[in-house]
């Protein structure tokens, strides 16, 4: 059972404007049966500080990740996770996290890799909540289990694997890192060394568009006009294009495939959660270093 | 866990944290977070002394000072926000357990102590990376001071 959208004039100009709700209409609805409420952060003690009240908490590395295999949780593993939240396949889920949600919106879409059809995000994250005075609360829930079902994940739609990106080249790739990491200047954050690669640069034909640049001041996400101008005008983004967007780990794109699916309206984006860490690895895959583009290879079968 | 080769001070936080289970351990450097002691009034209003760890995912300053003693006695201070908890608590961590030492000693820590707080699990280890940083970053100042 689905709890009603929040309508308002900035999220009416969105394409999908169901998949946000304002912290007035959360504020408002708390509470409401069938609304479950998720925090996931950067930050993995940030929950724990103070939190919306009667949220509950998903750690994207360690609930959402597989233990052995670079992978989601497979359908199993969601449902437990589901059913200890007390999250039902037709509760409406909403979202929010620190960072202008770049967290949550990963959190977000792999919740759409199993299908779960009602969930949004709080637009403006957990900093607007705060910045409101809005009550936060360190009592946490103790939800009743659920019956979740066991739904095997769907990637295709809306997750790229290296092979895909090989098979891509001629389509408009969006990459969403910082400038330094772009150029090839830097190879991997500062200290996260198992996140690094062994070569920097950028995928061929792959776009600059940090991820950031979709998020306000007060991190809430840009209005309509200010995205097409970004992502239309800016990146050369067009009606029906097939767009993939890459990172480092696939977090920070995450956010920038909600924007180009949700609020953009594109129907056909995918997320490479690979990205870098996987691509400045492989062997003999084509990097481009500098800050141009450059070409997209012609794949093989075309030659 | 052998922790005979750390400081005493640092040696009882590591096993202060392995005493407990992995969410009681968040819940421990919940509390380091919130015990970091605020910034003395001479670097709140020079900010230009303090130097930023950029490894670490949320803005984190330190400095330190070394007396002009015999054993160039080591004082620490950090600087991160609020809503950065699981950074403040390392910086918490290092401040309790390294604060005060000889210079000597701090060098002589462990760069791996980080993962005898056994959070790698509870935490990840990219995450636990900025504290790694941090350390290193304190040891880079002692030695650049020549203290040691």
């Amino acid at each position: 059972m689905s709890v009603a959208t929040d309508s308002n004039e900035k999220f009416d100009q969105y394409a999908h404007p169901e998949r946000l709700v304002s912290t007035q209409w959360l504020a408002e609805n708390l509470g409401t049966p069938g609304l479950v409420v998720v925090e996931s952060d950067e930050d993995v003690l940030l929950y724990e500080t103070g939190h919306i009240e009667g949220a509950v908490k998903v750690d994207w590395h360690t609930d959402l990740n597989d233990e052995v295999t670079r992978d989601y949780v497979d359908g199993e593993g969601f449902a437990r996770l589901m059913s200890a939240k007390g999250i039902s396949r037709d509760s409406t889920i909403v979202i929010y996290g620190d960072k202008s949600n770049w967290w949550a919106a990963y959190a977000l879409w792999v919740f759409s890799l199993f299908g779960h059809e009602d969930v949004r995000l709080l637009d403006g994250g957990r900093d607007k909540w705060i910045a409101e005075g809005r009550t936060l609360t360190t009592d946490v829930p103790q939800p009743e289990a659920t019956e979740y079902p066991v739904v095997e994940r769907d990637d295709a739609p809306i997750r790229a694997y290296l092979t895909d990106v090989l098979g891509h080249f001629g389509n408009p790739l969006i990459d969403v890192r910082s400038a330094d990491e772009y150029t090839g200047a830097r190879t991997h954050m500062p200290a996260y060394p198992e996140e690094g690669a062994l070569r920097g640069g950028h995928i061929p034909s792959a776009v600059s568009v940090p991820w950031a640049r979709a998020a306000a001041e007060d991190g809430t996400f840009r209005t309509r006009d200010e995205l097409d101008a970004i992502y239309r005008g800016e990146a050369g983004l067009s009606e029906g294009d097939d767009v993939v967007a890459y990172c480092r780990i696939g977090e920070r794109s995450s956010h920038t495939w909600f924007v180009l699916q949700h609020l953009l309206g594109f129907e056909n984006v995918r997320n490479y959660d690979g990205s870098w860490t996987e691509w400045g690895n492989v062997v003999r895959v084509p990097i481009v270093k500098g800050s141009e583009p450059g070409v997209a290879p012609v794949p093989a079968w075309q030659r | 866990m052998e922790t005979s080769a750390l400081p005493q001070q640092l040696a009882e936080i590591v096993d202060d944290f392995q005493a407990l289970s992995e969410p009681d351990r968040l819940q421990l450097l919940l509390e380091f977070s919130r015990g970091l002691p605020p910034l003395p009034e001479r670097f709140t209003d020079h900010p230009e002394l303090l130097e930023q760890v950029v490894e670490c995912q949320s803005p984190l300053f330190l400095t330190l000072d070394i007396a002009d003693d015999a054993e160039k006695s080591v004082s620490l201070f950090f600087s991160a926000p609020q809503e950065a908890p699981t950074t403040r608590g390392f910086a918490g961590v290092l401040q309790e357990g390294l604060g005060g030492l000889p210079a000597a000693q701090i060098l002589a820590v462990p760069d791996d102590v980080p993962e005898q707080l056994g959070l790698t699990r509870a935490i990840t280890p990219l995450r636990m990376r900025g504290m790694a940083a941090m350390l290193g970053r304190i040891k880079r100042k002692i030695r650049e001071s020549g203290a040691a």
